[in-house]
Formats: structure tokens, C-alpha cells, sequence
């Protein structure tokens, strides 16, 4: 039986150097690597296949059949880029983790690159976080310094560049055809597929593209056994992940449990939602995966059980909220985020979240029609499956979700005309200490209830 | 008016570094406006023109380019720019207030700069921060748990030139411009200062610890031992 919790990835978070490369190797950093490069490429592809390790960025693909996919002997360059670009509202899980141990993300790349054969692996991170391209860069100089990283890597003949390629701030590169063409420097518009990345990605060459927790995953998996990584979480979604736990409760934070977990389980140990309060509604991954609400409280948090709810699980971002959100102003909130971020190639995204703006924002204002929810759900089915990628049906679910869960409270805002919530009481400073005339922010001193 | 040749021959140096590290020199094209952003404090037509130049585009190209991220500014920003997060989660917790107690307080718009040039401010999208909600950034430094009236007071320390430093990053907050360079690929000397993680991000962590949790012990398939811990 797996414990609730198994940190590997956070497992030494608490150390005060891990961001360097001596405390990285304190706890046994980059042996990974040197046993990935005694190996076969298809060695270390097969070790990943066999771990059942799926993509940790959202769409939860198999990273060892991803990595299969290139090409093998042909006279292209091959490039690895790093999908660092954690934007999904709700995800927190990246960023943190680059700051805390950003070595485990290089020997992660250079574990990748051996096996896709790449000589240049590319960490494309988000602009926003001037702390951890920092620690990045920081790592990846000490990485040459001790020869992981660099011509000849550990004598093996196998060489590698590394470049932290600091993105400029735009969700839609979290789409990795978009953030190829923003890594060459163009509008971060996504592209036709196929050809995939890893037929033509990056300057027209196999390129492939994963996502922070995944390339990280890697070393673990290579020191421990693909059979230790299967040994967790459930028959198809294996291994264990980070899942961020934020919003109405009583300790938000990071946990890394093996899929399968629940939201009951992951509340226990945040210690429930705030006092006094109920939950409402929540996510299991990020804004784009839609709501779930007090009903699902025991599903299993895996692909295929979050699916058959009709959710995602794959980013684990998990946001809760209790009885004194309204779920119309949430929902118009994401939505005014899914406008913003179009890129503007493809109509019914563009226009589609245009319109659904409108009629959210009329809905939460009270001027909205029962007729107005129909207009909602028509364009939502209008965008769904029709736009170019997919942040046009990442629009859609938390809208669609909130109307199949919450109808009566649309129609409330308009028999009301207007909303029935009072947003002060959402506030983390509502209850306990502080207030908006209090003077320190919560968490510094531990002493409210 | 066109760049100095002083400043030109300075960022010509730095160019050079930034498109030597890529296979298509067109890749270092947002490295490259983070530079000119660091040299003006923002985008101008004479830092798009000098980009244009170094990787033989057209200007059109490279504002498309600049119109498509909201990281590069068009006109003057503060020395320190405050984003507060109004995404769903951190708007919901407070951060909705946050903005607007801070537009009040400092008498400025979204996207405006106040009269000293000190500050600006505007609302962000996600960060990537949700378990330290309500987030506000400093150029792009994490300020987390913020309430409003910590917010006002770090517009006034800011305003004021009094010291702060970002809850998980370094001891010395850089200016708009520091950061600007250091996105463009130029790191500082501060990779090393502030918490390996913050709080909110030892807490399953702490527990598991409390409870004795671990991920299983490597079977037979795992030739080496478990990393000590």
C-alpha cells in the first residue's frame, strides 16, 4: 500500500541549497544521468515508456511513446525544449519547482536529449518569474562547470547546450506549436498539425516538447526503476504528482501524491475548507478542466476517472471555493482571461470569446434572460472542437460546468437583477485577523484561527 | 532619434551574445527586446528599429512581434511595476480589492505610472504563485499574501526608496530595468539569495515528514539504493 503522500520531486524542498549543484547532489543529483548514459537511447526511452509516465503539462500523453516519435538516424538536428511557460490558472506547481531544484529539471533535459538524440534542448519559461530564470541560468552555469552539461558530457561522446529562453508573456505559448513559433521569435500563433514537433518543430526539425514536471520526472525514474514509478498511483494514470491546493481553505500548499488521491484526502490534509464555510465549487485542473462540485468529493483524481466526470485532472491545480463565491463572477472572470489570451488566429475563438464575455458580464450584472444561458451554451458548442487549438476548448468547460451545476444561480442574477453575493466575504481577510486596515499579510505570523 | 553610438556599440556587445547561443538567430528576437526594454525602460521605435537591423527584419515584423506580448511595454513604465493578480482565484481571496484600493491610494490607472516615475501599476493574469494568494508581482518578483493595506504600505516603500525585498526571491529588489536585462539573459548576482520554497509549498512536505510518508522503497528493478534523505 502507497502512503497519502510521496514526495520525490519535493522530496528535499526543505534543504536550503538544493538550487545548487553541490546540495543537488547532496541528495544523489545527477546520477541519473550517469547511468542514462551507460544505457541504450532505447534504454532510456523503453525505462519511460515502461514507468507509464504521462505528460504532467494537462493532456497527460505517454512521455516515453512522445519521445519515441522522432526520428532515429536521420541528419537533422533534434531539439528537447522545456515547456516552462505554467500559466493555467490555478497551476503552481513548475515555477516552484524550477526555484527549488532546477538541477533536477536540467539532468531531467539531458536525460531527454540523450534519448531523442538532441545536441540543444531549450527551457522556454515565463517570463513573469524573474527568480527562477535566475536559478535557472545559475544551474545550468554550474552544470557545464562540472561537466554535465556541455561536448562530451561525463566522457560519454554525448554533448548538449542548454539555453533558458525567457518567454515574454502570453498564454497561448503554454500550446506548444505556439511556443515554437515564440522561440523563433515570432507571434506566439499556433500551427497546423500536422506535421507534429517531432516531424517538424522547432526550425523545421523533430523536435520534442514536454513539460517541466515531466522532464523532471525523468531522473527518478532512471535511478529507481520504471517498476517503482508503476508502483504508484492507478492502473493507468502511474506514478505520483505535485498537486497545488489553493483557495478557500484552511492551509493552501503543495502536495505530492500518487494519483488516484481524492479531494476529501487532499482537504484532510489542508486542514478542510475555511472555518465556518462549505465548498462550493473547484477544479481538479486549472480553470481549463471546468468545475467540479461537493459531489466528487471522492473521485479518484486520475485521468480516467476525472474524464469520467467530465473534467481533466492533468495539471493538478486544484482551486476551492466556498459558499461565498459566485460562481457567474468566477466563471466571467476565467473568461475575460480566455478573451485576453487569444491569439486571435482562428474565428471561433476569437469571436466566440468575445461574445461570451458579453453575455457573462450582462448574466452577473443582472441584465441578463434565461435565453441568454441557451446563447451561452450554443457558442460554447461553437468553439468546442472548432477552434485552431486548444485554448478555444479550454475556454469553454468552466462555463459549460458552471451552467450543468449552478443554473439556478444564473437565473437567480436575474430574477435579483444583479448578484447575490457580497465579494468582501470571499476575501481571505473576511474572518480572523486583519481586515483591509490590518497590517500584516496572513501566513507571517501564524496566529489566525 | 536613433540610438548613440555609445549606447549602440554597449548593446551591440550584449546582441552579439544573445544570438550567438541560438541555432536561427530570429530566435533571439525576445531575448533581444527585453535588452532594448532594459536600455529605455521600454519598446521604443528606435529599439525596434535597432532589433530589426541586428536580425535583418522588417520594423512591421518586429512590432508584431512587440504587440503580441504584454510583457513589452510602448511608453515609460514605473522603476518598480506592481501587477496585481485579478485572476479568478486571486481576485475572489482579495486581490480584486487589492487593485483597487491600490489605484485609489496611488492615484493612477491601469497601465499608468505615477508623477515621480516611481511606480506603475496594472492587473496580471495568473502567475503562478495560487497557494500564496492574493499574489502581487514587483518586476516580476513574487510579493505574496498580500492584503490591502500591506500592498499600500509596499506602494509607499517603493515610492519612497525604503528597501523591500520580494517574499521568495532576493535580498535587493532590481529596478524595472535590472529586471529587463536580466530577462534578456544577463543574470545578476542574486540566483543564490531568498528560500529554496516558500511555505505554502512545504506543507505536504512537512506532513509527510510528521507521518513518516515516502514514496515506496525502489524494488529489485532500481539497481541503486533510495537517495538518503
Amino acid at each position: 500500500m502507497t502512503d497519502i503522500l510521496t514526495p520525490v520531486l519535493t522530496a528535499h524542498w526543505d534543504q536550503p541549497d538544493l538550487f545548487t549543484i553541490d546540495g543537488y547532489r547532496r541528495v544523489g543529483g545527477y546520477q541519473a544521468l550517469t547511468k542514462a548514459l551507460g544505457m541504450s537511447r532505447e534504454e532510456v526511452i523503453t525505462a519511460v515508456k515502461g514507468s507509464g509516465l504521462r505528460g504532467r503539462g494537462g493532456a497527460m500523453f505517454p512521455t516515453g511513446v512522445k519521445w519515441g516519435f522522432l526520428p532515429q538516424g536521420d541528419d537533422k538536428p533534434h531539439y528537447l525544449v522545456v515547456n516552462a511557460d505554467e500559466s493555467e490558472p490555478g497551476a503552481c506547481k513548475d515555477v516552484p519547482l524550477m526555484m527549488a531544484t532546477p538541477h533536477t529539471l536540467i539532468e531531467g533535459a539531458a536525460i531527454a536529449s540523450y534519448a531523442i538524440g538532441a545536441g540543444h534542448a531549450f527551457i522556454y519559461v515565463r517570463g513573469e518569474v524573474l527568480h527562477v530564470i535566475r536559478r535557472l541560468r545559475h544551474a545550468v552555469q554550474e552544470a557545464y562547470a562540472a561537466g554535465y552539461l556541455g561536448p562530451n558530457i561525463l566522457g560519454s561522446g554525448f554533448g548538449l547546450d542548454v539555453i533558458v529562453h525567457a518567454g515574454a508573456g502570453a498564454y497561448i505559448c503554454g500550446e506548444e506549436t505556439a511556443l515554437l513559433d515564440s522561440l523563433e521569435g515570432k507571434r506566439g500563433l499556433p500551427r497546423n498539425k500536422p506535421p507534429f514537433p517531432a516531424v517538424a518543430g522547432v526550425y523545421a526539425s523533430p523536435t520534442n516538447v514536454n513539460n517541466v514536471e515531466s522532464i523532471a520526472s525523468s531522473p527518478a525514474i532512471l535511478v529507481n526503476g520504471a517498476d517503482w514509478f508503476a508502483s504508484m498511483g492507478t492502473e493507468k494514470t502511474k506514478g505520483c504528482g505535485i498537486f497545488n491546493l489553493s483557495g478557500h481553505i484552511t492551509t493552501p500548499g503543495t502536495f505530492e501524491a500518487p494519483f488516484g488521491i481524492t479531494l476529501r484526502e487532499l482537504l484532510e490534509l489542508a486542514g478542510g475548507v475555511r472555518a465556518g464555510h462549505r465548498l462550493k465549487f473547484w477544479t481538479a485542473g486549472g480553470s481549463s478542466a471546468g468545475i467540479l462540485t461537493d459531489q466528487h468529493l471522492d473521485l479518484p483524481l486520475d485521468f480516467e476517472s476525472v474524464a469520467a466526470a467530465g473534467s481533466q485532472v492533468g495539471t493538478r491545480s486544484v482551486m476551492i471555493f466556498d459558499d461565498t463565491t459566485c460562481v457567474v463572477g468566477a466563471v466571467l472572470r476565467w473568461t475575460e482571461f480566455y478573451q485576453h489570451e487569444s491569439c486571435g488566429k482562428c474565428t471561433p475563438c476569437r469571436e466566440g470569446t468575445f461574445w461570451l464575455v458579453r453575455i457573462l458580464d450582462r448574466l452577473e450584472h443582472g441584465d441578463g434572460t434565461e435565453e441568454d444561458i441557451e446563447k451561452l451554451l450554443d457558442i460554447c458548442d461553437n468553439i468546442t472542437g472548432r477552434a485552431f487549438c486548444a485554448l478555444g476548448d479550454s475556454a469553454t468547460p468552466p462555463i459549460t460546468s458552471a451552467v450543468k451545476y449552478f443554473r439556478d444561480e444564473f437565473i437567480q442574477h436575474h430574477k435579483e437583477g444583479g448578484c447575490p453575493f457580497d465579494p468582501a466575504a470571499s476575501t481571505v481577510w473576511a474572518e480572523g485577523v486583519g481586515g483591509s486596515g490590518g497590517s500584516s499579510p496572513r501566513g507571517s505570523t501564524g496566529s489566525e484561527s | 532619434m536613433p540610438f548613440s553610438d555609445q549606447v549602440r556599440s554597449r548593446l551591440d556587445a550584449d546582441a552579439a551574445r544573445i544570438i550567438g547561443q541560438y541555432p536561427g538567430s530570429r530566435s533571439a528576437l525576445l531575448p533581444l527586446l527585453h535588452l532594448v526594454q532594459s536600455e529605455e525602460g521600454y519598446v521604443s521605435e528606435d529599439g525596434i528599429e535597432y532589433c530589426a537591423a541586428k536580425l535583418g527584419l522588417t520594423e512591421a515584423d518586429v512590432t508584431g512581434v512587440v504587440s503580441f506580448y504584454t510583457m513589452y511595454k510602448r511608453g515609460p513604465v514605473g522603476e518598480y511595476h506592481v501587477g496585481v493578480c485579478t485572476n479568478t482565484l486571486c481576485g475572489v481571496l482579495g486581490g480584486n480589492q487589492i487593485l483597487a484600493e491600490l489605484h485609489e491610494h496611488l492615484g493612477v490607472g491601469d497601465g499608468e505610472v505615477t508623477p515621480d516615475g516611481r511606480v506603475s501599476l496594472e492587473h496580471l493574469e495568473c502567475n503562478a504563485a495560487c497557494v500564496y494568494a492574493p499574489v502581487v508581482m514587483v518586476n516580476w518578483e513574487f510579493f505574496d499574501n498580500q492584503t490591502p493595506a500591506s500592498a499600500r504600505q509596499l506602494a509607499d516603500d517603493l515610492r519612497a526608496g525604503n528597501p523591500v525585498s520580494p517574499t521568495r526571491g532576493p535580498q535587493r529588489l532590481v529596478s524595472w530595468r535590472e529586471a529587463a536585462r536580466i530577462l534578456a539573459g544577463f543574470n545578476d548576482d542574486q540566483a543564490t539569495e531568498g528560500p529554496t520554497a516558500g511555505p505554502a509549498d512545504l506543507v505536504g512536505l512537512k506532513i509527510a515528514h510528521e507521518h513518516g510518508w515516502t514514496a515506496p522503497e525502489p524494488g529489485p528493478a532500481g539497481e541503486q539504493a533510495k537517495e538518503p534523505r
